[in-house]
């Protein structure tokens, strides 16, 4: 590989991990929220794909892709909160329910897609933070997207937040120990159903990137996972929004790397390349866990820690 | 007034204006769980500006009723008078509200959250964004008015027990409350400790500014700080008085009745015993990968208790989890009968090694798995629970666990009870049960006697001593001296993970004990 194509690899990376982390983050952002209120909600996949939908769908009917964004994140903020209702109901396995909902979601979101799959929806548009440039690479990796910039802004907002603020404190108090809350008067399931509904108007919106931006268009294997990859994204950020939002930049970069080698030739491997984040996700869990500890900065109410 | 309780009249952050110490009654309050009567028709009074202790054994429901009171549970029957006026405290946050706090048995500090955050979070005017730089300075100078401090910048999970203990109390007076509830206070204290905290306690209501009622199993504690004090047996109220007016015998036969105290078999005398358990070059690490047990050497003989003494945090708490399988060594070998040992299921039920963890809930029960089970972890893969390879039995399960919960008292309502359920001294008691009813060899035992009551301290004591009279090995680690000088025929002091200093009982003091806990000898 000559410099030329190293640095149209590396450009392509850059690109790749603006344009491609978005769903991720908005996903993560969602899953991190609702984590650290004590439960998980492995539905958001599922929630992903049907915001996916209803934005393309609203977009197209309507015209005003944003709309779209704003339709999808109500939408998914529906399936947060049939998520965070059946939870509380005794004897409910957040997990299980949480795999139920990916398939309804997914299942709904293909039923009424599929007169939406041929036509073609206004797209969301993107910022030139390029101008400066003269070299059209650069021009290019600085086409960003809004909701881009909103997510980013959003990580810290919430890093702040869970630092310094009463909501902050609240959701991680009824995440980390149910009985102290209990004991400071706060209503666990409330905070629970809230902060579960939030995270699925996060997912919703991560959904409607995918159609109406990066890939642009409405397919039933649009989102191929990432919904299920920005849980595992929690986990190796160790609930941290800031750590949430780099982990999505690497993903988005790892899931480049196929598309970019293919651009400069480089073809063979191109599916395993592509499988790269995958790979990530597999090799990010076996390296954090560790038969002796408990993973570091888990909030001690999550099913899987308790 | 003295300086200390003056300064807490005017509390720098939540000035609620002049509060006085509140007065609480209770009027037949009544709790029943399922088809148990945990607390039946209880009326006390506490008066204002007093210290009023609440005594009674182990499942004796004094929990359940400072809980009803607090609005953590709802009471079956009954109600509260807060200063002679009946109040309904439906929640904890209602409770707060009208001055009530409470330190509960079980830690409620928020372990992620660092103390200044668990403190800021509990009071009832949180702003919806906290000022953090004046949240602390208010803080500093709240605790440079307290005899005690605790590091506030940590997340909580990393604090010691008794300076967990000494934040949940100082979180109460953060909050200006003016009836504090305690239950067990001093349980993870030293007695140093405890008399501080009491001490400052004990100012502040004398001052009118705060009435405290506490729940201790400590006759020593309950005669030097209360001023009066109600009992409970078997959930009903059975009396109470002045402390000044009755002594510790009479309080001691209004909680258990006129049962008879177990008595302690002597100390049989044995000659040229055989090494039993065989600790060489024990090393192991804490949960942050530090070492915390630096080449441990110990032998014990059979029908020998060593007893190891120490300040908790020495490394005493991973020594005995290696030796219970629950961590990894890093190096060194364990020996039983001069045959290496691993703490492997097989390997402990040939040597017949058996313990009595600290914290038995967490460390030798599963909460939700009923008394019946947990009763049958040692023996569900035998006959005859299991007759066929692989199928249980529960009729033989359930038999077994009736037998046991007869033979060593354990209160439940019955073998099916989630073992959760139980109250902390009863929990205990079903351990042991599991671990001594068969024969044992090697005994390990941690902080057996730890929140229990005089009487189940005497039967858990008179126990280990029995087995060692049988010619159990025993090794015994407790943060109680009076207990390690009472039952071991060794001690061997640990501090900072190692073993330095090692002396048959006759031949050393408390002053010398005291002296290698501390680090020098
Ligand atoms: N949530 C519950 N469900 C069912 N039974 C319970 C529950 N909580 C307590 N009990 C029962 O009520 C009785 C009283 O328990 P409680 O915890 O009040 O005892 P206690 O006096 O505080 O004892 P200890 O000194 O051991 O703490 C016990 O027998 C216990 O098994
Ligand atoms: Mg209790």
């Amino acid at each position: 590989m000559d410099d030329a194509g190293l640095s149209t690899v590396l450009f392509a990376m850059i690109a790749g991990a603006i344009r491609v982390s978005t769903p991720f983050l908005f996903v993560s952002l969602g899953e991190c929220l609702t984590e650290k209120s004590g439960r998980i909600n492995l539905g958001l996949e599922g929630t992903l794909v049907f915001g996916a939908m209803s934005a393309y769908a609203i977009s197209y009917e309507t015209g005003s892709p944003w709309l779209g964004v704003l339709v999808a994140g109500f939408a998914g903020m529906m399936f947060g909160a049939l998520h965070g209702y059946i939870c509380k109901l005794p004897k409910v396995n957040d997990i299980a329910i949480g795999i139920a909902l990916m398939l309804f979601g997914t299942g709904l979101a293909f039923f009424f897609g599929k007169a939406y799959i041929q036509p073609a929806a206004p797209r969301l548009p993107s910022i030139p933070l390029g101008w400066w440039s003269d070299n059209p690479q650069i021009r290019q990796v600085m086409d960003v997207n809004p909701l881009f910039l909103v997510g980013a802004v959003l990580a810290v907002a919430m890093w702040w937040a869970f630092k310094n603020t009463r909501l902050g404190l609240v959701v991680r108090t009824t995440g980390d120990s149910a009985p102290a809350a209990l004991a400071l008067g706060v209503n666990v399931n409330l905070v629970r159903f809230l902060a579960t509904a939030a995270g699925g108007f996060l997912a919703g919106v991560g959904g409607s990137f995918l159609s109406l931006f990066y890939p642009g268009s409405w397919t039933e294997g649009l989102s191929s996972g990432q919904g299920l990859m920005a849980v595992a994204l929690v986990i190796f950020s160790r609930w941290n929004p800031l750590a949430c939002f780099g982990a999505a930049l690497l993903f988005g970069a790892a899931g480049a790397l196929g598309p970019a080698l293919q651009s400069i030739g480089i073809s063979r491997g191109y599916h395993f390349f592509n499988a790269a984040p995958y790979l990530m996700t597999l090799a990010i869990m076996i390296l954090s866990i560790s038969p002796k500890r408990s993973l570091k900065g888990a909030p001690g109410e999550l099913s899987i820690t308790k | 007034m003295s300086a200390t309780a003056a300064a807490l009249a005017e509390p720098p952050v939540s000035p609620l204006g002049a509060k006085k110490a509140i007065g609480l009654e209770t009027i037949g309050m009544t709790k029943i769980f399922g088809s148990m009567v945990a607390l039946g028709d209880v009326s006390i009074k506490v008066k204002p500006g007093s210290f009023h202790a609440l005594l009674g054994e182990n499942g004796a429901g004094k929990s359940t009723l400072v809980k009803c009171i607090m609005g953590f549970y709802q009471p079956t029957r009954g109600s509260v008078l807060i200063d002679g006026r009946e109040t309904e405290i439906s929640n904890p946050k209602v409770a707060r509200d009208v001055g009530i706090g409470m330190v509960y048995q079980h830690f409620t500090l928020v372990p992620s959250l660092t103390a200044t955050e668990n403190l800021v979070i509990a009071r009832a005017d949180v702003p919806s964004v906290i000022d953090w730089k004046k949240e602390k300075k208010s803080l500093d100078a709240l605790f440079d008015r307290m005899p005690f401090r605790v590091p506030l910048d940590v997340p909580v999970s990393s604090l010691a027990a008794g300076e967990k203990q000494k934040l949940e109390i100082l979180k109460q007076l953060y909050l200006d409350q003016r009836f504090l509830i305690l239950d067990e206070p001093t349980s993870v204290l030293t007695p140093g400790e405890a008399d501080e905290i009491l001490g400052l306690l004990k100012t502040m209501t004398d001052a009118g500014d705060l009435t405290i009622l506490m729940i201790s199993h400590k006759f020593r504690e309950v005669t030097a700080f209360a001023d009066e004090f109600s009992v409970l047996r078997k959930g009903e109220y059975m009396g109470g008085g002045v402390t000044a007016n009755v002594s510790v015998a009479e309080m001691s036969r209004m909680m258990i009745g006129d049962m008879k105290l177990r008595e302690r078999a002597a100390r049989k005398t044995f000659e040229k015993q055989p090494v039993v358990l065989d600790l060489a070059g024990i090393c192991a690490e804490d949960d942050e990968g530090l070492p915390a047990v630096d080449a441990v050497n110990l032998k014990i003989r059979a029908g020998e208790i060593v007893g190891i003494a120490g300040v908790s945090g020495n490394g005493q708490s991973e020594l005995i989890e290696t030796l219970t399988g629950q961590r990894d060594l890093t190096s060194g070998r364990f020996f039983v009968k001069d045959q290496p040992y691993e703490p492997s299921r097989e390997k402990m039920a040939k040597f017949k090694v058996f313990g009595l963890p600290e914290e038995p809930l967490k460390n030798a029960c599963v909460r939700r798995m009923t008394v019946a089970e947990n009763l049958a972890f040692r023996s569900f893969d035998q006959p005859p629970i299991s007759k066929r390879r692989g199928f249980l039995s529960p009729g033989p399960m359930r038999a077994k666990a009736k037998e046991l919960i007869a033979a060593y008292r354990v209160k439940t309502p019955g073998p099916d009870e989630p073992i959760e359920n139980l109250s902390g001294g009863n929990v205990q008691r079903a351990v042991l049960a599991r671990e001594l009813s068969t024969q044992v060899e090697v005994l390990i035992v941690a902080n057996p006697c730890f929140g229990l009551d005089f009487a189940s301290i005497a039967e858990i004591r008179s126990q280990i001593m029995d087995q060692r009279n049988g010619g159990a090995a025993v090794l015994l680690v407790s943060e109680d001296l009076d207990e390690i000088l009472e039952l071991s025929d060794r001690v061997a002091v640990m501090s900072e993970g190692r073993i330095d200093y090692v002396a048959p009982i006759g031949e050393t003091d408390r002053a010398t004990i005291g002296q290698a806990m501390a680090g020098h000898h």
